[in-house]
């Protein structure tokens, strides 16, 4: 219990800090404050200074105090780009990415930790090789060749995300488990006898279990990360494709308030793969 | 297996001499315009056609190799050590240190590093020269993407340090830093391995993007990113079967890397 | 016999004739937007979504016939400009209704001018609108009549009308009370909007039919062309409205029935160089951008038909001023695009001290020359010209470098910081009344590139251009105005402040399941008589 205080805690003060320091990054960076209306030649000039005073902003620290004292009032503001509550768009999108992410971690943990375990089990270094060639092949491919292959194929474009988080799972897992099985107490068990499911279930997969667990917390963010340009390009309406069209038109409304959230997530799958990790080493020892 | 990683050792170093090699091997300059034959398809002249500006797509590739597999190798090289470093030694001294380490990398996680390579560019000169650029976006790639295999570095790291080796190690009276250099780096290996493998083509594909903000290869220069944002047009997939061979090529010494790195693996 | 045998084939005819009157009805025309519009709000409107709706939605006094760019009486049968252009009347359609019922009035125009012309609103149509300062008057003269007085003389000022969706005064649902063929049924955020068919929609086709003929229009956020285009060739949408050179050609092949190449459009392509007095630039390199000579120079050594042919496929043409040769009556057809001649540009460059030192171009100072042209990143086409002139500046001994920006960081460059040598940008232009440019010439703008926003005009030659643009802005005369837009031409031809590369022809994509579809040259290219679009039988039972 007070672990888990302290972690809420924890998440609390890094979500803070996590959005000030998106806010820093978007504010200061250049392109902050225009717009494709100051290429307008329709727009005269009085309509042009007026436009660029609405756009000019308080400074970052008012910005950020009025906007978490909004937030405590459940507003989260307007977003500049698409002139629409920012409560609004997150809540029609959120739903999308995350069908995007859960279908995508599945997909990507499904085929990656299988892949792994069968090339790993069978000792065959055919299994390997293939496991090792379709990763390869799959991290060397563009986001955007690859979603253009499933929309040739008609296959929902969410599985894109499956296809970019399974390299990394694949890899990361099978090195895991390889180095875990040429442990010498697993060369003990096999030599007595014990079957290759126990041996995987007993002996290797807890001593790879935290890194696992870690990998786990990580591939989260790796997908959140991967949903920005899989639903830019397949056009899917989630908070990746909007995190996109906010960056390319600084709506730091909007941008701080989705920081926000990734933070959020990356910290809550971190915090929960350490304290798996943690209550697993606990009981083994 | 031993064949396998002798092949591969052997065909990233041909790979690599013609690269190196291009001004030798090449037909034609990378940055030439051949404006009669653009997206020609292959001939004696070309013998990977010609891209949209007509430009000789064999000596692209090779000048394009030089470029992408020295500097994808080094920035993946650089996260690696840094996951290594940030995550080994978080995870070994483990307590508060650790949890504060892992804090600042879910944060380093979760921030919009888009907006930092945009101010990079707004702060480089804009007549830099393109290989300065492109040196520049591999650093910065390398310094940012450390993030995600520190944290899986730093399980493990935590796990050795609790693991037989090491307190008998700590009980013979080895201290901090030879315990970390010694006994615990060279055990991530598996990890760092994965860490390094993966970074290569996600480098070289992030490079590619990061055109939309001005960084990575500026005209002419080629890179197997720029050659391979080729790929990201419907077109691409009807009748130029030829504009797949950086696609291969790329996935090849991604291939070639992972067996010969990975020799103790395959005596599982 | 004979009778019932006549009132058979009568009755069959009649049925016939019904028949494919059902038949061109009904079903869903689709299409794609590509980006979501930022306003439903018609006077707000500026970004090429939000017209898009507009244009659907949207019942104007006027309407410009895109494709005999001839002005025709929509809601005002009649009009009549007055006072040199300052005043306007219109008699109006009577019977009109909105689209939930609400009666459309002079008091609807009223409240519609007042909403465009307040300055509050900032309102880009509005904008153009306002030739000089003051309060625009409105006179409401019956129920179906209505005076509307502007503070200065407004070229143009019937034209202007096809841009002026009018509003209900009265309608509980404001701005989305409509009186165009369509009204937004459905808008879901990033995915789609549904527009289905205004129920009171006052036209009618010749046999008394209302119109619209297609029932409803999907309209898809797609913002990746290879994704519409695929979508297209599969029959999941109907139309592209704007056609790349490049999947123009790729359709063209496959399906040639679809492409269509309307010709040469008002868009050009064009490049300039950073004449901002206090810019970072080093004084030798704001001492080269300056000179005309070298402006001229780097003109004459681009090869323009190489860029048309290359880059676009052969689907535009040489640039040669600011109108394009597609706006027929304000084109200046005197003038011919600057001839690829790198010799000559040596030449010219010689006058202003620069000479050729083992295949590099130096200044008098000894400085090489050395630049940087930014273009928006993601636009592959800027980005290959840009790579094309590279080497044609080579051949100069010039070193140019290539920059890809995304947008916001390129726009601060050019508007606010000034912190480039040379942009590579394209104009999209919709109006052929070059008056709508007044802000790009005028050198006091914000919009006159190479150097906004002058406090006086930097050179002779741009207070000439400001005289002349202000002469035909107050002119109703078609020749002095056209006499005036040619000597403008003339000078920018001249001088080179933007060096125009190409002209792009208008593109389009129609699938041959939609009929009566006749591109043009002229935005909206396909849809500009949704009205009378109609659908195959089938495809439109479908839907």
């Amino acid at each position: 219990m007070h672990r888990l205080a302290r972690q809420v805690a924890k998440i609390s003060i890094i979500l803070l800090l996590g959005g000030f320091l998106g806010a820093t990054l978007v504010r200061f960076a250049p392109g902050f404050g225009v717009d494709e209306e100051d290429l307008d030649h329709r727009l005269n000039q009085q309509s042009m200074q007026a436009l660029r005073e609405s756009r000019a902003s308080e400074s970052l620290g008012a910005f950020y105090f009025h906007y978490l004292t909004r937030i405590l009032h459940g507003d989260l503001g307007t977003s500049r780009t698409l002139q629409q509550p920012v409560r609004k768009l997150l809540a029609e999108r959120i739903p999308e990415t995350l069908k995007s992410v859960a279908l995508g971690l599945t997909l990507g943990w499904t085929l990656g930790l299988a892949l792994a375990i069968a090339a790993v089990m069978s000792r065959n270094w055919c299994v390997d090789l293939f496991g090792s060639l379709l990763a390869g092949a799959l991290l060397c491919l563009p986001a955007a060749a690859l979603a253009i292959l499933f929309v040739i194929a008609r296959a929902p474009g969410q599985l894109v995300l499956g296809l970019i988080v399974f390299p990394k799972i694949f890899r990361y897992a099978r090195n895991l488990l390889a180095h875990s099985a040429a442990l010498p107490h697993v060369l003990t068990a096999r030599a007595k006898g014990v079957g290759s499911v126990r041996v995987f279930l007993w002996h290797i997969l807890p001593v790879s279990a935290p890194q696992l667990l870690a990998l786990a917390g990580v591939s989260v963010s790796m997908a959140f990360a991967a949903a920005i340009p899989v639903e830019a390009l397949c056009d899917l309406p989630g908070i990746g494709q909007l995190a996109w069209k906010a960056a390319l038109g600084r709506d730091l409304e909007l941008l701080v308030t989705l920081t926000m959230i990734v933070t959020a997530v990356t910290l809550v799958a971190n915090s929960a793969s350490d304290l798996a990790g943690s209550s697993l080493r606990t009981r083994e020892a | 297996m031993k064949w396998a990683r002798i092949a591969a050792i052997v065909l990233l170093a041909v790979i690599s001499i013609a690269c190196l090699g291009a001004e030798l091997f090449a037909p034609a300059s990378y940055a030439h315009q051949f404006r009669d034959v653009p997206d020609a398809a292959p001939s004696r002249q070309h013998v990977l056609g010609t891209d949209a500006l007509g430009r000789d797509r064999f000596s692209r590739v090779l000048y394009g190799t030089r470029v992408s597999l020295l500097l994808a190798p080094s920035a993946a090289l650089l996260s690696s050590l840094l996951a290594a470093f940030i995550g080994g030694t978080a995870g070994f001294i483990g307590g508060w240190l650790e949890r504060c380490v892992m804090a600042a990398t879910d944060l380093f996680l979760s921030l919009p590093w888009l907006f930092l390579l945009i101010t990079v560019r707004a702060l480089l000169p804009l007549n830099v020269a393109p290989m300065t650029s492109v040196m520049i976006t591999f650093a910065l790639l390398g310094c940012l993407g450390w993030a995600a295999a520190a944290r899986v570095v730093c399980a493990d790291a935590r796990s050795l340090a609790q693991s037989d080796f090491v307190l008998l190690a700590r009980a013979s009276g080895n201290g901090g830093l030879r315990l970390l250099w010694r006994h615990i780096f060279p055990n991530l290996k598996t990890v760092l391995y994965a860490q390094f493998w993966i970074s290569i083509p996600v480098f070289i594909l992030t490079e590619a993007n990061l055109g939309i903000l001005g960084l990575g290869v500026a005209e002419p220069l080629p890179s197997w990113g720029s050659l391979l944002r080729e790929l990201e047009s419907f077109s691409s997939f009807s009748a130029q079967p030829w504009q797949f061979v950086p696609l291969v090529l790329l996935i090849v010494v991604v291939s070639c890397f992972h067996l010969a790195l990975s020799r103790e693996e395959f005596s599982v | 016999m004979r009778r019932h045998l006549i009132g058979l084939v009568l009755s069959v005819a009649i049925i016939l004739c019904a028949a494919t009157a059902i038949a061109q009805s009904g079903g869903q025309l689709r299409f794609c937007l590509h980006s979501e519009p930022k306003t439903m709000n018609p006077v707000l409107t500026a970004d090429d979504s939000s017209e898009t709706v507009r244009y659907l939605t949207g019942g104007v006094l006027v309407r410009l016939n895109r494709l005999t760019q001839q002005l025709e009486p929509e809601l005002a049968t009649s009009w009549r400009v007055g006072a040199g252009g300052k005043t306007i009347s219109f008699k109006l359609r009577s019977g009109v209704h909105f689209s939930d019922g609400t009666p459309f009035s002079a008091e609807d125009v009223a409240y519609t001018v007042l909403q465009l012309m307040d300055p509050g609103m900032h309102s880009p149509t509005g904008d153009s609108f306002r030739s000089g300062e003051g309060k625009t008057l409105m006179q409401v003269t019956g129920k179906d009549q209505v005076l509307i007085t502007f503070p200065a003389p407004v070229v143009g000022l019937d034209k202007l009308f096809d841009q002026v969706a009018i509003m209900s005064a009265k309608s509980p649902q404001k701005e989305m009370a409509v009186l165009g063929p369509y009204y937004v049924a459905e808008n879901k955020a990033g995915s789609y909007l549904l527009l289905k068919r205004n129920p009171n929609y006052w036209k009618r086709d010749a046999s008394g039919r209302q119109l619209p003929y297609v029932d409803s229009v999907r309209l898809d956020i797609q913002e990746n062309r290879d994704i519409e285009m695929l979508r297209l060739t599969r029959g999941e949408i109907d139309f592209i409205n704007a056609l790349d050179a490049e999947y123009f050609d790729k359709l063209a092949a496959q399906a040639p029935g679809m492409a269509y190449d309307a010709g040469v459009s008002l868009d050009a392509e064009q490049m300039w160089f950073n004449q901002v007095a206090n810019s970072r630039l080093p004084a030798y390199k704001k001492a080269w951008f300056t000179s005309v000579n070298f402006r001229r120079a780097i003109s004459g050594s681009i090869n323009r038909e190489d860029l048309a042919r290359v880059v676009f496929r052969g689907h535009a043409r040489p640039a040669v001023s600011w109108v394009s040769p597609a706006n027929k009556f304000w084109f200046n057809t005197k003038l011919q695009p600057h001839p690829f001649d790198q010799k000559a540009a040596l030449q010219t460059l010689a006058q202003d001290g620069f000479r050729l030192e083992s295949g590099k171009l130096k200044d008098r100072d000894g400085h090489l020359v050395e630049f940087s042209v930014i273009t928006n990143a993601g636009n592959k086409y800027r980005e290959r010209m840009a790579t094309m002139m590279q080497q044609d500046l080579a051949g100069i001994g010039i070193r140019l470098n290539v920059v890809t920006l995304d947008f916001p960081s390129l726009i601060e460059r050019i508007t606010r910081t000034f912190d480039y040598e040379a942009c590579l940008l394209g104009l999209m232009n919709n109006d052929l009344d070059p008056n709508s440019q007044m802000n790009v010439w005028l050198s006091s703008s914000e919009t006159h590139q190479w150097n906004p926003s002058e406090k006086t005009p930097a050179t002779a030659w741009e207070a000439e251009i400001d005289k002349l643009m202000r002469a035909q802005a107050s002119t109703l005369d078609m020749n002095k105005r056209k006499q005036a837009i040619d000597r403008v031409q003339e000078i920018v031809w001249q001088e080179e402040p933007f060096i125009y590369l190409v002209n792009k022809n208008a593109m389009a994509a129609v699938s041959s399941a939609l009929h009566n579809a006749h591109p043009v040259v002229l935005r909206p290219q396909v849809y500009w008589n949704v009205e009378q679009l109609t659908l195959d039988t089938e495809v439109a039972k479908k839907r």
